[in-house]
């Protein structure tokens, strides 16, 4: 194939491969500022609000193990978004999908009875199952309804709370003998060993860098992953092409709503040991952030669930000794979200700099090439 | 028994009516939004936040309706946010609207502790007391009804047929929907398409601001974290099911509100199904509701669609 033909982002090596990290970075860099700026305005310390936060989450071997275990989840619900993105879909619904996958990993950790081997991938993938299919809900109504997933996939989100809620009440199906609302504990064979001694750290992570890796490799590198980007980059034009949109739609769902389902059922299987209902402080929330600052790529999204266990650890710091809310991780949250947003603005002016700075002639020869024909 | 049950669909009633009101807000605040061409999936944080400001403005001045003002400056500056990103930044509005939706969740948190130093729950604020109608209050039926409520609901119901006025019988109204119909073909004629767009945003943070107060001072006396439950996305599933349509969204809202006043009734007769079940209902109706909608109702035609200056 001739080189001057391919797109220019698969030159060898290009500044514009630098985009994405560039904007990466900026973006944390920009949300960090923002809110630094926020809390001036408040009257907070913001100097000593960072330094906290970020002792709370690299300052001791604890603190540090507690900022993996809360990315684990972030990895899971931030692939899930960026999955449902990839088909055009905006998967607002992990919350609800992560109740479900909880809880089913829970009920198959503690009522079933077999060897490890068996019964941790059952109940890992049992949450991804269910989860994929209440995920699915939102897809069939968008695919052979028309309705728009936003609003389904939130109220399914109050539906699955009012279940989950429902399961471990006094009376539910699922309460267990102690006085908390929660389930029985789950079986040791059930349970993802703990793989950092002094830290609550589980195999969990490693689960979700593994997938990851098969979630990049659907995306990026499979025929049916093909299909959904297409879809998600021009539903009729896919569908001019022979592809069926509306199964696309109903499996990119589902299968972001298996991989918010496996965020439930790590936490479970990983950390807590038992489903209760508030669980979650917000994962799938999060996930959104994690998806749109990680460019929906999988190696930005597990550098982007990285940055937000961070902060997610170190807030319970601050909050603790600064006396500044937690909640403040929300804010930034969304200040990362909002410069997210910008990014069809922000890529095409990053890429037009570096081009108008090639044309100079100190890039390779090729590049300038395209740009004279 | 006969008074009874008389007395249980009127409570029903006045009760359905209330629980609408705080759908009704966002659902027009949507309208103006979507017609002028911007989605606007962040009335949920407009809420919060505005709830959480009705409250400062209450507790500090001894007086709620300073209180509703605060709201209504809340619901402003949020919005000009989302008007900002998403007409000139042009950014994806989608995502816009979900940053707002987060940004409701942290800000009132932040300044719960900050101001009040409490998580989650404000301390008890002035509320707004419900207005007696003096005619109508001494109707039978339509006096339990309608003639003791809240100032916000009478506020709300006025502005259905005030919206559908601006909207289809004003220059104006013309203008802003023209900008969510084709503003390409608008701008050639002279419609600020970027203005109309502002205009339609900003009165949308307005609307669902009076929304988040009614929460706050009126329907209860504080502020409680997360409060909105999910109405500003239902008010928008009724502006659907109104066709974007201000009538229509009052009737939608008007079912929502029945729903949610049966799933209250319901649970207080202490009904043989879980509470849990109960009170979802109101979401599922609002999918049920969509599943039939959907199809037939079709928005403007360049809703979430950036708009590039020539």
């Amino acid at each position: 194939m001739d080189k001057s033909k391919r797109p220019l982002e698969e030159r060898r090596f290009s500044l514009l491969s630098l985009v994405s990290p560039i904007q990466f970075m900026l973006g944390i860099i920009v949300a960090f500022i923002a809110g630094a700026l926020f809390l001036w305005a408040f009257q907070e310390d913001a100097i000593r609000a960072y330094s906290v936060l970020f002792k709370g989450a690299f300052g001791s071997k604890r603190y540090f193990g507690e900022t993996l275990v809360s990315t684990t989840p972030l990895i899971f619900t931030g692939l899930s978004v960026a999955l449902g993105f990839h088909c055009g879909l905006f998967n607002m619904g992990v919350e609800g999908q992560l109740e479900f996958g909880a809880m089913v990993a829970a009920y198959i950790g503690y009522a079933w009875n077999m060897p490890k081997v068996i019964h941790l991938p059952l109940a890992l993938l049992g949450g991804a199952v269910v989860g994929g299919i209440w995920g699915a809900v939102p897809g069939y109504l968008k695919a052979y309804h028309k309705i728009h997933e936003v609003i389904t996939t939130i109220m399914l989100n109050y539906i699955a709370y009012a279940v989950a809620d429902y399961m471990i009440a006094v009376g539910g199906p699922m309460k267990g003998n102690s006085d908390l609302p929660a389930s029985p504990k789950i079986m040791a064979t059930a349970r993802l060993d703990r793989i950092w001694p002094g830290t609550r750290l589980s195999a969990g992570i490693i689960v979700a860098l593994l997938m990851a890796v098969l979630v990049w490799f659907f995306i990026f590198r499979t025929r049916i992953g093909y299909k959904m980007r297409a879809v998600g980059f021009s539903a009729d034009a896919a569908e001019y092409a022979g592809i069926n949109p509306k199964t696309m739609t109903v499996w990119a769902m589902a299968l972001s709503g298996a991989l918010g389902g496996m965020a439930g059922a790590v936490e479970v299987l990983g950390v807590h040991y038992r489903f209760f209902a508030a669980f979650s402080p917000g994962y799938g929330w999060d996930g959104i952030a994690v998806a749109l600052l990680g460019l929906l790529h999988p190696v930005g999204v597990v550098a982007a669930a990285f940055l937000l266990g961070m902060l997610r650890s170190g807030s319970i710091t601050m909050q603790a000794i600064a006396g500044i809310s937690k909640e403040v991780i929300s804010i930034l949250t969304a200040l990362i979200i909002f410069f997210s947003a910008t990014n069809q603005t922000l890529k095409p002016m990053l890429e037009g700099a570096i081009r108008k700075h090639n044309l100079r002639g100190d890039e390779d020869p090729a590049q300038e090439k395209k740009h004279e024909g | 028994m006969g008074i009874w049950s008389q007395v249980l669909t009127i409570t029903l009633v006045t009760g359905a009516i209330r629980s609408a009101t705080p759908i009704l807000y966002p659902a027009l605040a949507g309208i103006f939004s979507e017609r002028s061409g911007v989605l606007n999936i962040g009335l949920e944080g407009v809420m919060l936040i505005s709830a959480f400001a009705a409250v400062v403005g209450s507790y500090y001045s001894g007086n709620p309706w300073i209180g509703v003002l605060y709201a209504m400056a809340a619901g402003l500056l949020t919005s000009l946010i989302h008007a900002f990103m998403c007409i000139n930044m042009r950014a994806d509005q989608a995502i816009v609207g979900t940053g707002v939706n987060i940004l409701g969740v942290g800000l009132p948190s932040f300044l719960l502790l900050k101001l009040f130093g409490s998580q989650g729950i404000s301390p008890i604020v002035p509320r707004l007391h419900e207005w007696r109608v003096p005619f109508i209050a001494d109707l039978p039926i339509l006096g339990p009804i309608l003639g003791k409520q809240s100032p916000l609901v009478y506020i709300a119901l006025i502005m259905v047929p005030v919206s559908w006025f601006i909207l289809f019988k004003t220059p104006f109204g013309l203008r802003l929907r023209a900008a969510g119909e084709n503003p390409y073909a608008a701008e050639t004629v002279g419609v600020s398409v970027y203005l109309m767009r502002y205009s339609g945003v900003l009165i949308s943070g307005v609307l669902a601001s009076l929304g988040g107060a009614f929460l706050s001072i009126s329907y209860l006396s504080q502020f409680i974290s997360l409060m909105t439950a999910g109405r500003g996305f239902i008010g928008l599933a009724a502006m659907i099911f109104g066709r974007w349509n201000p009538w229509g969204a009052l009737l939608a809202c008007l079912i929502f509100g029945f729903a949610d006043a049966f799933q209250a009734a319901a649970q207080a007769a202490n009904v043989p199904i879980a509470p849990q079940f109960l009170l979802a209902l109101p979401y599922v109706l609002t999918i049920v509701a969509l599943m039939g909608a959907m199809g037939r109702a079709v928005g403007p035609a360049y809703v979430a669609k950036p708009y590039e200056k020539a």
